[in-house]
């Protein structure tokens, strides 16, 4: 992969002018080369990774897995991407194994998961059935750990 | 430390004559402060990896927790045999030509230690990491450092050597990629290292500790050129390319009379390396290329960074080519580089090494570590900067 995108990857807020340092190209090249993937569509936003469990938010998540019946044209395609654009569903994969699709699935609360599973999803033609999972606490999100502070053991001078 | 005089006279010459190191009483000063950013860290500011971590644990639950062989467990001397003929060229029976040790520091020690009569010479070069004078004179021989420049990328070339060889001279030390300067030396440099070697019948130690950290061309290891490997014991370890410094794990490749010798040292004092980092260097051979891949990819990033940095504002220095040191010049400060590293540390508390502390030469650089985060390397920059607008 590009060097640049493991950059923003890392830290999307990296200063282009460091970015420009590090990989020996001028401001200019940078800023052209992320429009570029911008454009492309490569890069398809910029987000915060938040510790949620530390908000207190009034927020669950479920993961769900979903059997379902491919079309004849378009396969599983058509069926993930009408279930993929209801804003409940933050996630959306095509799984190989014993079910078809993953969602990661946010609601208020879980009678409101449970709502859209059974009301929606589960009604959906070409959904044969679903297995829905609730998030008890996040550990890792986005490779950053949650849990524990980073600490450097290090001494501050050695030779 | 200060013993009472009648002790002092009782403790050896060597060991009672050598200052202690320059860095020991610079990091006295340092921990006293807070809220430093250190630039002063010789050891990778990365994790050892994970894969590694978790399988010492698993090592000491499996009850790994017992003297090994002297030389090291056979399995971690074939894959070190492996390992080395792949990365660095030459070939070692792991039954006879590997030694594992605690850090390539005991393998140095013992290297000279089982070469050096008392009143042999060693050739080595500085600046330089801190414990080799230091190691030969406690082995007995006499240390004659060549002097490297910045205007040679601090490069070793064979006419420094012929100025200080003598028919005493029993030994020549390397390390490249060099802590503190940043210097690596090409095949074509080595080659006639190579050839003064041979003509002077001299054996080469060579430490590679930071052969994998190396940024615009591949390490060339001087035992991968022809007929080196003969005369040459070469030493390396887990420390930079892992970032397992605290597992003290190193090692030692030569031809059979040279190891058997320093086996001798080893077993006596040392009986052998500890089991549980040995357990730990073999999971880590087992997949050396992704852990180091994106070590060095976020180490030349810093390097390409702190070179522009220098740059912007007007800080000669020389290309840092390997290991993860910037070996910028402050003589046009007037100040020693000691002076200037305690003004910096007081001012803008930012720990950077003095070269002096390096070797007589080293006097008029600093030594910028690179093994820090980004963020770190940005706002130490940012407050040099402000520091040197000043002067």
């Amino acid at each position: 992969m590009d060097e640049l995108l493991k950059i923003l990857q890392a830290n999307a807020l990296e200063p282009r002018e460091n970015i420009a340092r590090m990989l020996e190209l001028s401001v200019d090249e940078v800023n052209q080369r992320v429009a570029d993937y911008e454009m492309r569509r490569v890069i398809r936003g910029y987000q915060a990774i938040l510790d949620e469990d530390q908000l207190g938010l009034d927020k669950v998540t479920a993961v769900i897995e979903v059997k379902v019946t491919p079309q004849r044209e378009g396969g599983f395609d058509t069926i993930a991407g009408r279930i993929s654009r209801f804003p409940e569903v933050r996630s959306a994969y095509l799984m190989s194994g014993t079910y078809d699709l993953l969602l990661f699935v946010e609601g208020k609360n879980l009678r409101e998961v449970a709502g859209f599973v059974s009301e929606r999803l589960a009604a959906l033609e070409g959904v044969l059935s679903t297995s829905t999972h609730f998030m008890l606490k996040t550990y890792k999100r986005f490779g950053v750990l949650m849990c524990q502070e980073h600490s450097d053991e290090r001494l501050t001078i050695t030779p | 430390m200060n013993a009472s005089p009648s002790l002092r006279n009782r403790l050896n010459a060597a060991v009672r004559d050598i200052p202690p190191s320059g860095i020991r009483d610079f990091f006295d000063i340092v921990t006293t402060m807070k809220d430093v950013i250190s630039l002063g860290i010789g050891e990778p500011d990365f994790d050892t990896p994970w894969h590694v971590r978790e399988s010492t644990v698993f090592a000491l639950e499996r009850g790994a927790t017992h003297y090994t062989s002297n030389l090291g467990y056979p399995e971690l001397r074939r894959a070190l045999a492996g390992y080395v003929r792949k990365v660095f060229g030459a070939n070692y029976d792991p039954q006879t030509e590997v030694l594992v040790t605690v850090g390539v520091s005991e393998a140095l020690d013992l290297a000279l230690r089982a070469l050096l009569n008392p009143g042999d010479e060693v050739l080595y070069h500085e600046p330089c990491y801190v414990s080799y004078r230091a190691t030969i004179l406690f082995a007995h021989g006499v240390p004659v450092a060549v002097e490297t420049r910045p205007e040679n990328g601090f490069r070793v070339t064979r006419q420094m050597l012929e100025a200080k060889v003598t028919p005493r001279t029993k030994a020549l030390m390397l390390n490249f990629p060099n802590n503190p300067t940043g210097a690596v030396m090409g095949r074509a440099d080595l080659v006639d290292i190579a050839a003064f070697a041979r003509q002077h019948d001299l054996i080469v130690i060579t430490d590679e500790i930071y052969g994998e950290l190396t940024y615009d061309t591949p390490h060339t290891s001087l035992v991968s050129l022809p007929g080196l490997r003969e005369r040459t014991i070469f030493l390396h370890g887990f420390s930079k390319a892992w970032a397992m410094t605290g597992f003290r794990l190193g090692y030692a490749c030569a031809p059979a009379e040279l190891i058997e010798a320093m086996m001798r040292i080893h077993q006596y004092t040392m009986l052998c390396a500890s089991s549980l980092s040995q357990k730990a260097a073999i999971e880590a051979l087992a997949r050396p290329a992704s852990d180091i891949g994106d070590m060095v990819q976020e180490y030349r990033r810093r390097r390409n960074f702190i070179a522009a940095a220098f740059a912007d504002m007007g800080l000669d220095c020389h290309r840092p080519l390997g290991a993860f040191y910037a070996f910028p010049s402050i003589a046009r400060f007037g100040l020693s580089s000691r002076d200037f590293a305690l003004q910096l540390l007081n001012q803008e508390k930012v720990a950077v090494v003095p070269g002096s502390a390096f070797g007589a030469c080293g006097e008029g650089f600093l030594r910028c570590a690179y093994a820090t985060s980004m963020a770190n390397v940005r706002e130490a920059m940012a407050r040099l900067k402000r520091f040197v607008s000043r002067r």
